[in-house]
C-alpha cells in the first residue's frame, strides 16, 4: 500500500494517524457489514488519494467499480490521477455529448472515453458525473461504487443513482458548500429524504448504524491555518496539519515598496495570512476598489517573485498557482477583467484561477486571494452568511491567504444576527456562518495592512 | 435582488411612484378569475374567519364564521364555501381537447396511438397575498382528510360531504402555485411585484395597500406618503383606513369590535335558564348579532376586495406576453391530471410526499424557474436587460458581418463572424456558447472578443445556418439588425429519470410503506404510541 503521507514518519505522528483511519476505512469498504461507508475528510486530508487508493483495492479483489463525481473538471482530476497512480487500471471516462473530457485526463493509454455506458463496461473503473449517471439505463448495476465529493451531491442525485450500485463508500468534506437549489424547498424540511439536501445527510438518516471515518490530518492547510480552520468551521471534528512549523515557506525575492499592499504580502509570507483592509463603505457587489486592490495583489506576488518552499521541495510562485476566490461570479468576472488589464494572465493551464467558492471547492493553489463575501455589504444574508462559502475560500491554500475586505464586517456581523427559523428534524449545524466569520475575522485582524483609499 | 430591480427602487424613490420592472404581463390572467379574500381569526393557525369571494366585483358572496371557535359553525362555513368554489373549480372539467401522440415501445417496437383529454381552460384564483396562498393550503390540509356521513365508517364528528372535496383542490392549488411561473392560484403582491419595483422594500410589498399606493398613488400624494397612510392611517374610531389584505386582522379591530361582536353572539344564543324554552325573539336576536358581525367583516373585506379589482385593472392594462398561452397550457395539464385523479377514485393527496415524489417536484419546479427565467427575458425587453446588466447577455446592432469557414472537415461550413455595436460587457471569455436570443430558429455562437473595437463584441455563428457551404436565407443577421445573445441557454434541461416509489433505493429507506404519512416515520411511531 501507498501510504498517504508524503514522508515516513513517527507511529504517533500525522502519517501514521492517517494510515490507520485509511486502512480501517477500506476494511469497512470491502468487507463491512453496512451497504455504505463514509468518510468525512477535512480541506486537504488526502481524500482523492483515498479514492485513489480504494479504487486499487477494490479492482485488485476482483470487483468493478463506478466512481461518481460532481463536477466534469472533478471527474477529469479523478481520471487523470487513477490513470497515472495506477497504470493497472483501465478507466472508463463516461461524459455528456457537450461536455468533452479534458485532454489531460485521455492522454493515458489505460484511459477509454465514451458517452454511452455500454462501451464502457469492459473498464475496471468508469467514472462520471452524478448528472451523467443519472440517465444511464438497463446495465447490470455495480457492485461497487465511490461517490467523491458526497457532501455536495444532492440527495435527490442519490436517489436517481443509488439503483446502479450495491454498496458505496461515501467521501466527503462536510465543511464545504451545502448543494444548493434555485427553488423553494421548504415544504420539505425536516424529512430525511429532504431531495435539497446532501446525499450523505440522506444516506445517514436512513441507515443509522453507519458511523462516519474521519481523515484526521489536512496535508494541503500549512501549520499556520490548520488550527484555525479546524477550530472555526470543524470544532467537532477537529483535524491537524501535516506539516510543522517552518516546513513551509513563502518568501520574496524583491523588497516591498512600503505600500498597503506589499504590506499585506509580507505579512502573508510570514504568517500565512493576511487582511488588506479598505475604508468601510457600502458598494455595489463589484466594487471597484475592492477589485483593483485584489488584482494589485496578484501582480505584486508575481512582480515581487515569490518563491514556495515545502516538503515537495522549493518552486517559485507561478501565476497558476494562485487562484482568487468570490462569492458571485459578476465578481469574479470583475476580478478577471482587472487582472488582464494589469497583464496578468488568467485561466488555462499557466494563468490565475479567478473563481467563485462553489467552483474552487475540491481545488488547491499555494496562494490564495479572497474577496471577502461580505466586503461592503449592507446586510449579511443568509447566502453571504453560509459557513461552506467562508471555509471553501479560507481553505484552498499551501502557503498563504489574503483577504481583501471593507473595514466594518464585525460591526455588520453583529447588526445581523442569524435569523432563518430551525425546522423540526433539521440538523442544526454548528458552527453556524455568523460564528464561523467572527473567528476568522478576529484572527485575520491580528494580520492586517490597512489602506485609505486606492489601493497600491 | 438584480442590480437593475435596486436601480428602479432607487428611481422610485426619487419620483415617488413605482417604476415599471415589465413592459409586458408575465403571468396569465383569466378573463374572470375567481377573487378570494380569506380572514383566519387570530389565536388559532389557520382557523377561517371569513372569506369574500366571487367573479364580479359588483357582487361579492362574504361567507363569515360568526364564533371561529364552534367546530359545527366553522363546518357550516367550509360546505358553503365548498359550494361557492366547487362549482366553479369543476365546470372546467367538461370542454376537452384530445390530443394523440404515436409512441413506439421501446421492447418491440410497435408503433401506438395514445390520446389524451387536455381541459380548454382551467380556473384561476387571485388572493392578496402569499398569506392567503398559505391559509388556502392549510384549509385544504385541515379537511381534505376528513370522513363524512357517506363513508362507511362516519366517526363521531362527519363533515360536510363535500368539504373533504374542497380540500383536496385546494391541496391542489396550493401544490401548484409553488411551481414558479404557475397561475392556477395567483397573490396579488406577487403578481404587482413582479411588474412593478416600488420605493419600500420587498417585505414592506407584501402589504397589498401599501404597494397600490406606490403604483397608484391618490391624487395630490407621493408613493410614500399614500403608503404611510395606508399602513398606519386611522379613523376617529382608532381603526385603520386600510384594512390589511388578511389572511390576520388588525388586532386592534379583533379587541375593539370583533370581540365585543363575539360575545354578544354568544350572549344571545345562551338559554335564558336551564332547561328552559327559549325566550321568544332569541332566534330573531341571533340573527341580528350575526348580522352585526357580517357587517363588520364586510367593512374590512371590501376596501381589500377593491384593491384587488384595482390590482386586476392595473395588470390588464399591459399587453400579454409572448409566453403565456404555453406556460398556461401547463396548467391546464395540471388541473386536467387533478381531475383524472378525482374521477378515478384516488385518494386524497398525502400528507407528506415520499422520497421521488419529493424529488420529482423538485425537478420540475428547476425546470419551470429555469423556463420562466428565459421565457421573460425573451418576451420582454425590461427583462432582459437585467440580464445584460448581469452580464449574461449582449444586445445591439449588427455592424459587420464576414464570411468566414470552418474547413475542418470534407465539406466547408459557414462560421460567419458578427460585429455587434453595444455597451454591453458580457462577464466571459473568448470561446464561451452563446445564444442567440429572437433569432429565425435555435442558434448558437461563440464569444470571438469584447471592446475591440470599442463599444462593440464580436461573436462567431456556428450552427442553425444550414447544411450547405453557404448559410441558408436569413440565418445570418444583416448589418443594421438588431440582435441579441445570451450566455444561458435558452431552454431548460431535461430531467433525469428517477425509479418509481416502489423501487425506492436502500440510500432513501426503501419503498414507502402503504399508510399515507409511513413516509415519515417518526410521526408514524408516534401514531402508533
Amino acid at each position: 500500500m501507498t501510504p498517504l503521507s508524503p514522508a515516513p514518519s513517527p507511529p504517533d505522528g500525522p502519517g501514521a494517524e492517517a494510515d490507520r483511519a485509511v486502512a480501517a476505512i477500506l476494511e469497512a469498504t470491502l468487507h463491512g457489514a453496512e451497504r455504505g461507508t463514509v468518510v468525512d475528510s477535512p480541506p486537504g486530508a488526502g481524500k482523492s488519494t483515498l479514492v485513489v487508493r480504494a479504487a486499487r483495492e477494490l479492482v485488485g479483489a476482483g470487483e468493478r467499480l463506478m466512481i461518481v463525481a460532481q463536477t466534469n473538471s472533478q471527474v477529469d482530476d479523478l481520471v487523470d490521477r487513477l490513470a497515472t497512480a495506477a497504470p493497472e487500471l483501465s478507466v472508463g471516462r463516461l461524459h455528456g455529448s457537450d461536455a468533452a473530457p479534458d485532454p489531460a485526463a485521455l492522454r493515458h493509454p489505460n484511459v477509454l472515453a465514451s458517452t454511452k455506458a455500454g462501451d464502457l463496461l469492459g473498464q475496471s473503473v468508469v467514472v462520471s458525473t452524478a448528472a451523467k449517471w443519472q440517465w444511464v439505463q438497463q446495465v447490470e448495476p455495480w457492485r461497487h461504487a465511490i461517490v467523491d465529493e458526497a457532501y455536495q451531491m444532492r440527495s435527490d442525485a442519490l436517489l436517481a443513482v443509488a439503483r446502479l450500485f450495491e454498496r458505496a463508500l461515501f467521501v466527503g468534506d462536510p465543511g464545504q458548500l451545502d448543494p444548493f437549489t434555485i427553488v423553494g424547498t421548504e415544504q420539505w424540511a425536516g424529512l430525511s429524504y429532504d431531495p435539497s439536501s446532501s446525499a450523505v445527510v440522506t444516506l445517514l438518516a436512513h441507515n443509522p448504524r453507519i458511523v462516519p471515518h474521519r481523515l484526521p490530518v489536512s496535508w494541503r492547510l500549512p501549520a499556520t491555518a490548520a488550527p484555525l480552520v479546524s477550530a472555526a468551521f470543524y470544532p467537532y471534528a477537529p483535524f491537524r496539519a501535516g506539516t510543522g512549523p517552518g516546513d513551509r515557506l513563502l518568501r520574496m525575492r524583491a523588497a516591498g515598496d512600503g505600500s498597503a499592499v506589499d504590506r499585506v504580502i509580507d505579512i502573508a509570507a510570514e504568517s500565512g495570512w493576511g487582511l488588506l483592509e479598505l475604508p468601510a463603505r457600502h458598494t455595489v457587489r463589484t466594487d471597484p476598489e475592492a477589485v483593483r486592490a485584489v488584482a494589485r495583489i496578484v501582480r505584486r506576488l508575481l512582480d515581487r517573485r515569490g518563491s514556495c518552499s515545502s516538503e515537495r521541495g522549493e518552486s517559485a510562485l507561478t501565476a497558476d498557482r494562485i487562484a482568487v476566490g468570490t462569492a458571485h461570479r459578476d465578481q469574479a468576472a470583475a476580478v478577471r477583467a482587472a487582472l488582464t488589464g494589469l497583464g496578468v494572465p488568467v485561466g488555462g493551464a499557466e494563468g490565475v484561477t479567478v473563481d467563485t467558492a462553489n467552483r474552487l471547492q475540491g481545488r488547491e493553489y499555494d496562494v490564495t486571494v479572497v474577496l471577502h463575501p461580505l466586503s461592503g455589504r449592507p446586510d449579511a444574508t443568509a447566502f453571504h452568511l453560509e459557513t461552506g462559502r467562508l471555509c471553501v475560500l479560507t481553505s484552498r491554500h499551501r502557503h498563504a491567504c489574503i483577504v481583501v475586505a471593507r473595514a466594518g464586517i464585525a460591526e455588520l456581523l453583529d447588526e445581523h444576527p442569524s435569523t432563518e427559523p430551525l425546522r423540526l428534524g433539521v440538523t442544526v449545524k454548528f458552527p453556524d456562518g455568523w460564528e464561523a466569520n467572527h473567528a476568522v475575522l478576529a484572527h485575520l485582524s491580528e494580520h492586517r495592512a490597512v489602506t485609505r483609499g486606492r489601493a497600491g | 435582488m438584480s442590480l437593475l430591480a435596486t436601480l428602479a427602487r432607487l428611481e422610485a424613490v426619487r419620483s415617488g411612484r413605482a417604476e415599471p420592472l415589465a413592459t409586458v404581463l408575465h403571468r396569465h390572467l383569466a378573463e374572470r378569475p375567481m377573487v378570494v379574500v380569506p380572514l383566519a381569526a387570530a389565536g388559532e393557525t389557520g382557523a377561517p374567519l371569513a372569506v369574500m369571494l366571487g367573479r364580479d366585483r359588483e357582487r361579492p358572496r362574504l361567507l363569515t364564521v360568526p364564533q371561529p371557535l364552534d367546530r359545527e359553525r366553522r363546518f357550516a362555513f367550509l360546505a358553503d364555501l365548498a359550494d361557492e368554489l366547487l362549482p366553479y373549480l369543476e365546470s372546467f372539467g367538461e370542454a376537452v381537447e384530445v390530443l394523440t401522440r404515436e409512441t413506439k415501445d421501446s421492447a418491440t417496437g410497435e408503433k401506438t396511438e395514445v390520446s389524451r383529454e387536455l381541459c380548454l381552460d382551467a380556473p384561476q384564483l387571485i388572493v392578496p397575498n402569499r398569506g392567503g396562498v398559505e391559509l388556502l393550503g392549510l384549509l385544504g390540509r385541515s379537511t381534505r382528510f376528513r370522513r363524512t356521513a357517506e363513508d362507511p365508517d362516519p366517526g363521531p364528528y362527519p363533515a360536510p360531504a363535500r368539504v373533504p372535496l374542497l380540500g383536496r383542490w385546494l391541496t391542489h392549488l396550493r401544490e401548484r402555485a409553488q411551481v414558479p411561473g404557475s397561475s392556477l392560484l395567483l397573490a396579488a403582491t406577487d403578481l404587482l411585484g413582479r411588474h412593478w419595483a416600488t420605493g419600500q422594500s420587498t417585505l414592506e410589498d407584501q402589504h397589498l395597500g401599501a404597494l397600490l399606493a406606490w403604483i397608484d398613488p391618490p391624487a395630490g400624494l407621493t408613493g410614500a406618503e399614500a403608503a404611510l397612510r395606508a399602513e398606519t392611517g386611522r379613523d376617529a374610531r382608532g381603526q385603520l383606513l386600510c384594512p390589511p389584505a388578511g389572511p390576520a386582522t388588525d388586532p386592534l379591530f379583533d379587541s375593539g369590535l370583533l370581540a365585543p361582536a363575539i360575545i354578544r353572539y354568544d350572549a344571545a344564543r345562551q338559554p335564558a335558564g336551564p332547561g328552559g324554552p327559549p325566550p321568544a325573539g332569541q332566534r330573531e336576536q341571533l340573527l341580528a348579532r350575526e348580522r352585526d358581525i357580517d357587517a363588520l367583516l364586510e367593512s374590512v373585506l371590501t376596501p381589500v376586495w377593491d384593491q384587488l379589482w384595482q390590482s386586476l385593472e392595473l395588470l390588464r392594462r399591459l399587453p400579454p406576453a409572448a409566453h403565456l398561452p404555453d406556460r398556461w397550457t401547463g396548467d391546464r395539464w395540471s388541473y386536467t391530471a387533478h381531475r383524472d385523479r378525482l374521477a378515478a377514485g384516488e385518494p386524497p393527496q398525502p400528507v407528506r410526499d415520499d422520497a421521488v415524489t419529493a424529488a420529482r417536484k423538485l425537478a420540475q419546479r428547476e425546470r419551470e424557474q429555469t423556463t420562466v427565467g428565459v421565457q421573460e427575458a425573451l418576451d420582454d425587453p425590461l427583462a432582459m436587460a437585467e440580464h445584460r446588466l448581469a452580464g449574461e447577455a449582449l444586445a445591439g446592432v449588427v455592424t459587420g458581418v464576414e464570411p468566414a469557414y470552418d474547413t475542418s472537415g470534407r465539406t466547408p461550413r459557414p462560421r460567419p463572424l458578427v460585429t455587434v455595436r453595444t455597451a454591453d460587457r458580457p462577464h466571459a471569455e473568448p470561446g464561451t456558447e452563446l445564444h442567440r436570443a429572437g433569432g429565425p430558429s435555435s442558434q448558437r455562437a461563440e464569444l470571438v472578443s469584447v471592446g475591440e473595437p470599442r463599444g462593440s463584441v464580436t461573436v462567431r455563428l456556428v450552427s442553425g445556418m444550414g447544411r450547405k457551404k453557404e448559410p441558408e436565407p436569413g440565418s445570418v443577421p444583416e448589418v443594421g439588425e438588431h440582435v441579441c445573445f445570451t450566455l444561458f441557454e435558452l431552454t431548460a434541461r431535461q430531467s433525469a429519470p428517477l425509479p418509481e416509489p416502489e423501487d425506492t433505493p436502500w440510500t432513501h429507506g426503501g419503498p414507502p410503506g402503504p399508510h399515507p404519512s409511513a413516509a415519515a416515520p417518526a410521526l408514524q411511531e408516534e401514531a402508533d404510541r
